[in-house]
């Protein structure tokens, strides 16, 4: 802090931060999330998934060189993206959900940007002790206990970066043959330089930037401002019940002796007892910190805890605060709960609705209509077809319409088309109207063409245009 | 993180600047923002000179590491040419008529033929192949064809074009000015008119036509046959359809009778390659008109 006097520096170094242990409900709730989001990410590369001899076998894989995604018996084609949108969208109002309810529970307890700080924490207090241990080693001069505590602690940051990194190309290709390559050397560059970079923003955001990613650098938090209102539970110090602060004893003191336990624990470096603020990720260590302070002074638990601002006024005036519930079930969160929902059943509709075939027809509008030596009048239409299915596939194609046409396939005898397994053909097919009839001197005939798999009871149909001859 | 300011406000200097009383602090940056700031200062600079960057007279300064987009396309095109190479051949080596049993080498020339269509020959006969009716730029996608539909055919015709002056191999062919040379007369021309239009299965005077009968016989059948069928060994367009070149109307008829049609395209042997030849001949033979 400068002085009135002085000229304000340009500079605000980082003021390190040092979390102290604790225990408690919500820390436990905090490992238990760590154990099992860290699980699923570094795991689920390596579950195994049979689709047969033709397609993949890793349960979750973006195939990008093929275009597909595969999530167990789900397989996504480019064409089918709005599945895609839909989830981001369906994460998109989870989080606002989450948060009109509940706050910055997201920042607090699933971010990687937490879950992976919290885990450089854990393996900082292994090697260089707790707080007050950190604090003095932060001090200490570079002599040899220091120089080989940060080296173990870097190095060990250093390989969870790489396994974070490495987990991530994973999703991406096959998981064992890539590891293989990436021992071997044999991996694509760009396997390597992706895992280098991310290896190196886990290294630096969880070992160094920590909470100023919060604070600088992630967007979220200045959006969430705009989801919560008076409803939504935070956590808050009960001024009213703690202070005047004073030592234990103190007389005319509240329930807060100022021991710094909330302070102390914080891994924002903040002070909860100033009120809502900016750096806040509500991860609830404080209200662990500061319970286990009032069970050994003997006051009741709850000087810090999670509350909304509506159960402020209330508690001043010595009423009960509204029960949770009646907090996290308002309009708001069930409008938020109906939209999320609403988009995932929708989704799984669509899965399981989406045709076997997928048919796409272009008709030729260049131009619109070609005239033939007989007279007739000609249209093509290009028909796109992907075979979905996991082996060769024989296409028939057939046309309706009120107005007579006759239907026929670019360089091919007959109308039928094979399509080999998991492609995507493209067929120019032409419709002829003879001379006089209907759909020769109509400007438009609406005409529908079907594709039929053979030997299956699959078909698809598509409207399209007849163009006749303008008179 | 920095301690709140919020306990002693007026330790911060202001900017000076005042909104319905709320003040602006003037608080210094983050340490770390101001040093990636210096850095993107020095790398901006060491990327000028590694780069090509400052403009100078004729040209910019080349930078120490010698990078060139323009290199880079060369390469990008020798890699690619060399990538194709045997395909290429491939296509050159086999049969016309096979191309389109090989499934490699039909993909290859559909995709190759159709960027020569639209670079060389789209200009006339337009970028759907459609040509220009009426205009004398011939439908390809049609199944009437002046000098043959077979692959054989339309690889001649690209190949040595037609009635140019560049190539002695050029596929020839004139039509005599009947009316301006006085080979016909006025009263011959409208009576072969109606003849044409007759022949064609559109509206006619049946008397002028019948008499236009015998003209036909003695000046077009020659070229053009006795039935108005045409003969493609000479590009004498056939008659008795729904297809015309330079148009169908009694009035472009006469025209054409009076002074005669002269079509041109050019050899295309000295400007393509011929596996570009024959991706394009490919490429034309499967709009839907091919024979």
């Amino acid at each position: 802090m400068t002085t009135p006097e002085t000229e304000p520096s340009l500079y605000a170094a980082r003021e390190p931060v040092f979390p102290r242990r604790v225990k408690g409900t919500f820390r436990t709730l905090k490992w238990w999330i760590m154990g099992i989001t860290l699980g699923i990410y570094y795991i689920t590369p390596w579950l195994r998934w049979d689709r047969g001899p033709s397609l993949p076998d890793q349960a979750v894989l973006v195939d990008l060189a093929n275009r597909r995604f595969f999530f167990f018996m789900i397989e996504i084609w480019p064409h089918e993206f709005y599945f895609v949108a839909g989830l981001l969208i369906m994460a998109g109002l989870g989080l606002f959900l989450f948060t009109s309810a509940a706050g910055r529970v997201w920042c607090g307890y699933a971010c990687p940007q937490t879950v992976w700080t919290d885990l450089f924490i854990l393996v900082e207090r292994w090697i260089e002790g707790d707080r007050n241990a950190r604090i003095r080693l932060h001090r200490q001069k570079w002599d040899a206990e220091k120089i080989r505590k940060r080296a173990i602690k870097w190095t060990v940051w250093f390989l969870i970066g790489l396994a974070t990194g490495g987990a991530w190309i994973f999703y991406f290709t096959d998981a064992p043959t890539l590891l293989r390559d990436l021992v071997t050397g044999q991996a694509h560059p760009v396997a390597y330089i992706t895992m280098l970079i991310l290896t190196m923003t886990t290294f630096f955001f969880g070992g160094f930037a920590r909470e100023q990613i919060c604070i600088y650098a992630c967007p979220w938090p200045r959006i969430q401002a705009a989801m919560m209102d008076e409803d939504t539970l935070t956590i808050a110090y009960r001024e009213w019940r703690g202070e005047p602060r004073g030592k234990l004893g103190t007389e005319g003191a509240g329930d807060c002796i100022d021991c710094m336990a909330c302070v102390n624990v914080c891994p924002m470096g903040i002070d909860i007892r100033n009120g809502q603020q900016l750096a806040c990720i509500t991860c609830g260590l404080c209200i662990d910190a500061c319970n286990d302070m009032m069970d050994k002074i003997g006051r009741p638990r709850g000087l810090i805890g999670y509350m909304a601002l509506t159960d402020e006024a209330r508690e001043r005036a010595g009423q009960p605060p509204k029960s949770v519930w009646s907090h996290v079930f308002r309009v708001r969160t069930m409008l938020y709960t109906v939209l999320w929902a609403g988009i995932g059943i929708g989704l799984v509709i669509a899965l399981f609705m989406r045709s076997p075939i997928d048919m796409n027809v272009t008709p030729v509008r260049n131009p619109t209509y070609v005239t033939l030596s007989d007279g007739s009048i000609r249209n093509a239409y290009d028909i796109r077809l992907r075979n979905m299915g996991g082996s060769d596939a024989q296409f028939a194609i057939a046309v309706t319409s009120d107005a007579f046409v006759t239907l026929s396939l670019e360089g091919r005898e007959g109308l039928t088309v094979t399509v080999p397994a998991n492609e995507t053909l493209s067929q120019r097919v032409y419709l002829t109207a003879a001379p006089g009839t209907r759909a020769a001197v109509e400007d438009r005939t609406d005409v529908r063409l079907w594709v039929e798999e053979l030997g299956t009871t699959n078909r698809v149909s598509h409207d399209t245009i007849f163009n006749g001859k303008d008179q | 993180m920095a301690k709140p300011l919020k306990k002693e406000p007026r330790q911060v200097e202001t900017t000076g600047h005042a909104w319905d009383g709320i003040e602006e602090y003037n608080n210094p940056l983050p340490r770390w923002w101001v040093w990636v700031f210096y850095a993107t200062i020095v790398w901006g600079i060491g990327y000028t000179i590694a780069y090509p960057a400052w403009p100078l007279i004729k040209e910019a300064t080349p930078g120490l590491l010698g990078a060139s987009t323009r290199a880079d396309v060369a390469e990008e095109i020798a890699r690619v040419d060399a990538a194709n190479a045997a395909i290429k051949e491939g296509l050159i080596a086999a049969d016309l008529n096979a191309i389109g049993a090989d499934p490699e080498l039909a993909a290859y020339a559909e995709r190759a033929g159709a960027a020569v269509f639209r670079t060389n020959c789209a200009q006339c006969h337009g970028s759907g192949a459609a040509g220009v009716v009426g205009k004398g730029y011939p439908n390809l996608l049609d199944d009437d064809w002046l000098w043959g539909g077979t692959m054989e055919d339309i690889h001649l015709t690209i190949t040595h074009g037609i009635r140019n002056t560049t190539d002695p191999d050029a596929r020839y062919s004139e039509m005599p000015k009947f009316g301006v040379d006085g080979i016909l007369d006025a009263t011959q021309i409208s009576q072969v008119v109606e003849h044409v239009l007759a022949i064609s299965g559109q509206e006619h005077d049946a008397a002028l036509a019948a008499e236009g009968a015998t003209v036909f016989a003695e000046n077009c059948a020659a070229c053009h046959m006795e039935d108005g069928s045409g003969d493609r060994a000479q590009g004498a367009p056939r008659l008795n359809d729904a297809i015309w070149l330079y148009g169908g109307t009694r009035e472009a008829i006469t025209q054409t009778v009076t002074y005669s049609r002269f079509g041109v395209m050019p050899n295309w042997n000295t400007r393509l390659s011929e596996d570009e030849i024959r991706a394009a001949a490919f490429y034309v033979h499967g709009r839907g008109g091919g024979e």
